[in-house]
């Protein structure tokens, strides 16, 4: 039986206060996530049952109780306490998939603080841009990725503390940086738990827009009310099981699904910190005996194109159920997964913005492979009309993803920028940037973006922002960045640039542009293609008619060029 | 580039992969260590990998054999490009 049970059935006067009431929550309390995915869960007697097993590059192993990671981040919160550090300060996470990161969130969120965390691989360009909008007081970060901090220290006069994790003491620390060991630290049994509220700022992701520069969405700690209850009825994790969400913390799913779900409901769960493999994963699906897997379309695609053969070597019968989030799951894939392991992928829709899981196909209803799935009980979704935004009835009409604010995870701003956060409310709906249609059943398929957000792997990349970094390379002149279609990561990154009188077209010129954007801002966001042009297509005014190279690359109609420029 | 010995490849391409990919002067690579199944390369970094392995050895690699494995340790990213070089 499944968590949920009758989606029907949950439908009816549904209320987010079964989520306040199985967590003991009442409107007015004090509500820390920290404390909820911690303290909570040993008081409740599960101190000592696993909360994290985890693996990382070359075998290495280890194995932490829910008290363990509640001793550990009380320890983190002190250190950062007497550092002078306080509610609402932003501390950034800036490190691999180690416990500490995960041990850190939880403190941070301890001392009333605000994390922010940041994907690991992001170079020194990306990291600053989000350091510097937040005006970060301290980052947690490790030894391997000083040198992207310390290239940008002088510019960022907000940054106090950089707190190194694994120092070594043959090397030097500079400037502002100190160390703490988790396994040094003095463990401290009890700490006073900042009494943060509902609205009390918690975690603030970093999310790509078409224009401008990466925005801050900033979440509250009553996120977590919605956070719990999709955990439990979409993901179904129930006391006995052993949970595997694949998700970098750098990003949302790898907080509200990696950190806040699973362990404010005391379930066990594994990290497997090191590059992709199918072998390496089917081997730790095996090993720890994975019951529920979250993970995402370009994964499964890859596991795919990996071939079936190899699944064969290895009993995957622990698994139980399987869900993916990041971008749409292709037909194939859920069809695939279910012969495979003798169960579908469901999909989930959801974004940063949203907190927690929107659209998704729940645990025991019928799976129409390619579909998004449903609403979750307590989430109006609709679709509404492209130019009125007035609601679309009808099946298959194509329309904007709305949704009535006023869910728990709900963001509740953009960091310094609320007219871009006003900006995304018509009519009273909050509109996703996505496109779907409805079936007759209820159930969304989606379209397409209504921006030209480049969506890589589950990843959103802006093309402003590469666009913008390729300007800085001394042999660009102009560039425009698209999406090209790719049949593992849905979309990757495409650069059109004109170079500089005096400099010549050549394949290492390329390379060394795509070598400038890898470093500057991460790996996601470095072309895999790039193509020279003589000039590029622009409007009479002199804008980029991004639309027309987008068209080129998916082979669509170029529609209306009445405002291209004439030569 | 054509007339490398096969040690002078292995450590023609080590030295680049550790000059471009790993700025943390902490690592040390082997020719057996694992890249892309470590981390150290993720599946989009290997993409640039594989335009400096075609430019410097003037060669043409098929996507179909420019997989994770093929480009998991030095020694058989060497293996990879000794099968297109004339």
């Amino acid at each position: 039986m499944s968590n949920i049970g009758s989606y029907k059935e949950r439908l009816k006067n549904f209320d987010w206060s079964l989520a306040e009431s199985e967590l003991e929550y009442m409107d007015g309390d004090v509500i820390n996530i920290g404390w909820y995915c911690s303290d909570r869960i040993c008081q409740k007697g599960d101190g000592e049952k696993t909360a994290l097993y985890y693996e990382g590059f070359g075998g290495v192993e280890k194995k932490f109780t829910f008290n363990d990671i509640r001793l550990a981040s009380n320890s983190i919160g002190i250190f950062l306490n007497n550092l002078g550090l306080k509610n609402e300060d932003r501390i950034c996470l800036f490190m691999d998939r180690i416990p500490d990161l995960y041990f850190s969130f939880l403190g941070i969120l301890k001392i009333g603080a605000i994390v922010q965390p940041l994907f690991s691989a992001f170079g020194d360009e990306s990291l600053f841009v989000r350091l510097e909008n937040a005006q970060t007081r301290a980052v947690i970060t490790q030894r391997k990725q000083l040198y992207k901090v310390r290239k940008i220290l002088n510019k960022l006069p907000f940054l106090e503390f950089i707190i190194v994790v694994d120092h070594i003491k043959t090397k030097e620390l500079e400037e502002k940086e100190i160390s703490f060991s988790f396994e040094e630290a003095h463990q401290v049994e009890e700490m006073s738990i900042f009494p943060t509220r509902a609205e009390s700022p918690s975690v603030l992701h970093y999310t790509s827009g078409t224009t401008g520069q990466p925005k801050g969405v900033k979440h509250v700690h009553y996120s977590l009310i919605s956070q719990y209850l999709t955990t439990k009825w979409v993901l179904d994790l129930q006391e006995n099981d052993i949970y595997w969400c694949t998700a970098d913390p750098g990003w949302v799913t790898g907080t509200s699904y990696g950190i806040i779900g699973p362990w404010s409901l005391g379930i066990t769960q594994c990290v497997l910190d090191s590059g992709f493999s199918a072998q390496s994963w089917y081997k730790f699906i095996e090993k720890y005996k994975v019951t529920i897997w979250y993970s995402s379309p370009t994964a499964i695609r890859s596991l795919m194109k990996a071939g079936d053969d190899l699944v064969a070597g290895y009993n995957l019968s622990s698994l139980r159920h399987l869900a993916s989030v990041g971008e749409p799951l292709n037909s194939e894939a859920v069809i695939w997964s279910e012969r495979i392991f003798g169960k579908p992928f469901h999909d989930t829709f959801w974004q940063t913005e949203t907190g927690s899981i929107m659209i998704t196909n729940l645990p025991g209803m019928k799976i129409k492979p390619g579909s998004m799935g449903v609403p979750f009980p307590g989430i109006t979704g609709v679709v509404l009309d492209q130019s009125t935004f007035e609601l679309l009835r009808g099946e298959g009409k194509t329309g904007h993803i709305a949704f009535r604010p006023g869910w728990p995870a709900m963001m509740r701003t953009y960091w310094n920028n609320d007219e871009k956060y006003r900006e995304k409310f018509v009519n009273g709906w909050y509109l996703s940037g996505d496109k779907a249609s409805v079936d007759k059943d209820g159930y969304f398929w989606f379209v397409g973006r209504d921006d030209d957000v480049i969506n890589t792997g589950g990843h959103l990349v802006s093309p402003f922002e590469v666009e913008s970094a390729l300007l800085e390379h001394p042999a660009v002149a102009e560039s425009a960045v698209v999406a090209n279609p790719d049949e593992v990561n849905m979309e990757v990154v495409k650069a059109f640039i004109t170079l500089k009188p005096g400099f010549t077209p050549s394949s290492d010129m390329k390379l060394e542009i795509m070598n400038f954007i890898r470093k500057k801002l991460s790996s996601l966001a470095m072309p895999q293609e790039i193509e020279y042009m003589d000039k590029l297509p622009r409007t009479r005014s002199g804008k980029i008619m991004r639309r027309l190279l987008h068209a080129k690359e998916w082979g669509e109609e170029i529609g209306d060029i009445s405002t291209l420029e004439d030569d | 580039m054509e007339k490398m010995n096969l040690e002078e490849r292995k450590d023609f391409i080590l030295n680049y992969i550790v000059k471009e990919y790993m700025e943390d002067a902490d690592k040390e690579i082997t020719y057996d260590t694992p890249l892309i199944s470590s981390g150290y390369i993720d599946s989009f970094s290997m993409v640039s990998l594989l335009v400096f392995l075609e430019n410097k050895f003037k060669i043409r690699i098929p996507p179909m054999k420019a997989t994770p494995e093929a480009f998991d340790s030095v020694n058989n990213i060497v293996t990879l490009v000794n099968q297109y070089i004339k």
